[in-house]
């Protein structure tokens, strides 16, 4: 084995082995979890932003999708949370088939924003539905039930959930990058223009990984609301929400299949560290470093964490490529 | 005469939206970068009001220039450590190092001011007026003035001033426009610090109405996102007619629907647009 697939192993036994190595910190077991869930919605959202280039910043709608799907079941029903989920799958394709074949027509900055504006939209109509507990949010099963309602107080269980979840997810978005359909996003990425000339449809293979990332986000909120229990519309649907996701893609590398995760391995225990040690007044301070370690990524960075190590990914060109750069005086 | 009352409250909170609106359409229209830390901008803004007036009793003639001066040198600080350099990245790597500023912003204030809501005394611009049946908040009017003044400034600075061809040849070309002896740097710094008076004036004004928290930016930037794409990026009078349009609705709907469902009838509108007219109202197709 090469240097790169024992490292890759190695990693590997790691996270599994994650859990029993943190066996009496009930705090790093959860933030393990933690990490594994935003690593999910990350890489979800990698799928359409990292490997197709639409930066969407609007991907919180699935995610509330997911979680209230699953709330729903539980309250409307009296369901296990967990049977939400396919349901809230199968509602995120089909609103995203809606957002996106208007919206993906729109290029650059216009559909992050298109995506922004979708998302409020949606907030807003969430907080004013009673059927969807309104401004107040909903709850899922006070007491475990049975195993199926997936509530355990130990992160253990959800540490291995949410392993083999984003196992899966990481495995198809592997498969679609080395398909014909993963060189079709990067060449629409490179320049849609392009690649249509080449014959490549670009709004039909835009639009499936739109449908493709909303489902896999919409688990990612439906796993949320089993770990947590509770969903209102700003836990689901705020801009925060997508923003996370899109900032731990990029912090990580988007477009490049382990980049969310690293995002996600460094943003969460910051901010999980930084809320259990300093709390209260300290959380300014948390952010405000937060904050600083983002700009520095961004700035001396550009291409995310991964473009330190081995193959380099090719960088989106900006319109006007040289005159900012500094020779200019 | 209650229509006209609700229309004419819709153009005073329209003006406002275009005043804080055309920091980020300049720049975004000259630079092709969305700042993603401007709500912050405008927070910083209303602090600067707030500080002003607890620590040295000044009212808005003294805030309002401060707040411009002091916003502005943040843009220009901004522009240099971060700006100039995520610009030629991916898109991505603008969303990020600018949210990254808004969350330091943010949450700097945050450290310094408390999550507390802070308000200005009510009449700090003189109470409120009655001028044709039509009830006139002292600071609004203020506030609206003040806001078509600077849009006004900033479309005539743009349009007919020499600096401001040489700004406008940044942004169409800024290779060709160095090979003319223009500097991109120095006219980029220069949008960063004329955005970054604007948005502070901004803050300052809103701040004599809107109550202050650190969160206070974040409401904001997503109105100012609207405006800007509906408006047409980089076209400041389409940030005018957007923001006095977005106004009017959001009064409208909110007194004949309900006020919870403005926001939607907005965002449903930009949708609309962006749909139709994806380059915005007043912007280059």
């Amino acid at each position: 084995m090469s240097t790169r697939r024992w490292i890759q192993t190695a990693l590997l036994a790691l996270a599994l082995v994650y859990p029993v190595l943190t066996m009496d910190s009930a705090v790093y077991q959860r933030m393990g979890a933690l990490v594994l869930l935003a690593a999910i919605g990350a890489s979800a959202w990698n799928i359409v932003g990292g490997y197709a280039g639409q930066v969407s910043v609007g991907h919180a709608v699935f995610f509330g999708i997911g979680a209230y799907a699953s709330v729903t079941a539980f309250v409307h029903l009296d369901l296990p949370p967990i049977v939400g989920a396919p349901i809230g799958m199968v509602v995120s394709v089909g609103l995203a088939a809606l957002i996106g074949v208007p919206t993906l027509r729109l290029s650059g900055h216009y559909f992050s924003m298109a995506t922004i504006a979708v998302g409020e939209l949606v907030r807003v109509l969430c907080s004013t539905s009673d059927f969807l507990g309104g401004a107040q949010g909903l709850g899922g099963p006070p007491m475990p039930r049975t195993v199926f309602d997936l509530s355990f107080l130990s992160a253990m269980p959800y540490y291995y959930i949410f392993l083999v979840v984003l196992m899966i997810i990481l495995g198809v978005t592997w498969w679609i990058e080395r398909s014909r359909v993963g060189f079709y996003l990067r060449a629409i990425k490179d320049s849609e223009r392009a690649a249509r000339s080449l014959g490549v449809s670009a709004g039909r293979y835009k639009l499936y990984a739109y449908m493709l990332s909303a489902a896999f986000t919409s688990i990612a909120g439906s796993l949320y609301l089993c770990m947590f229990g509770f969903i209102d519309p700003e836990s689901g649907f705020g801009i925060l929400i997508s923003v996370k996701m899109v900032v731990m893609a990029a912090l990580g590398g988007a477009g490049q299949l382990f980049g969310p995760l690293v995002g996600a391995l460094i943003l969460v225990p910051l901010e999980e560290l930084s809320n259990s040690y300093l709390g209260g007044q300290g959380a300014g301070i948390t952010y405000m470093v937060y904050g600083a370690i983002i700009v520095i990524v961004a700035r001396f960075l550009p291409s995310g964490l991964l473009s330190l190590f081995g193959r380099k990914p090719v960088a989106a060109k900006a319109a006007k490529p040289d005159v900012a750069s500094g020779h200019a005086d | 005469m209650i229509l006209v009352q609700v229309v004419v409250g819709g153009l005073l909170l329209g003006a406002v939206y275009a005043l804080f609106s055309s920091g980020l359409t300049l720049i975004w229209g000259m630079m092709n970068v969305v700042n993603f830390a401007h709500g912050d901008f405008v927070m910083l803004g209303m602090y600067t009001a707030v500080v002003i007036w607890t620590a040295l009793g000044g009212g808005p003639w003294a805030s309002v220039p401060i707040a411009a001066i002091l916003i502005a040198t943040l843009g220009v600080i901004s522009y240099f450590f971060l700006v100039r350099h995520i610009m030629k990245g991916p898109m991505l790597a603008q969303i990020l190092g600018t949210f990254g500023l808004a969350l330091f912003l943010r949450y700097g204030a945050l450290y310094a001011f408390g999550a507390n809501f802070k308000s200005l005394p009510d009449d700090l611009v003189g109470h409120s007026f009655v001028l044709g049946g039509i009830r006139f908040e002292g600071s609004r009017v203020l506030a609206a003035v003040v806001g078509l003044g600077v849009t006004l400034a900033l479309h005539l600075i743009l349009t007919r001033t020499s600096i401001g061809s040489r700004m406008l040849a940044v942004s169409e070309d800024a290779t060709a426009a160095q090979l003319m002896g223009i500097r991109p740097q120095r006219m980029q710094a220069l949008a960063w610090a004329m955005a970054g008076a604007a948005t502070g004036i901004a803050g300052a004004l809103i701040a004599l109405f809107l109550p202050i928290s650190p969160t206070s930016g974040e409401t904001l930037a997503i109105v100012a996102f609207v405006t800007v794409s509906l408006g047409g990026f980089g076209s400041v009078t389409g940030a005018l007619v957007a923001g006095l349009l977005i106004g009017v609705v959001e009064s409208l709907s909110a007194f004949l629907i309900g006020p919870v469902y403005k926001d939607v009838v907005v965002y449903t509108l930009f949708v609309l647009v962006l749909w139709f007219r994806p380059q915005g109202l007043m912007g280059k197709a």
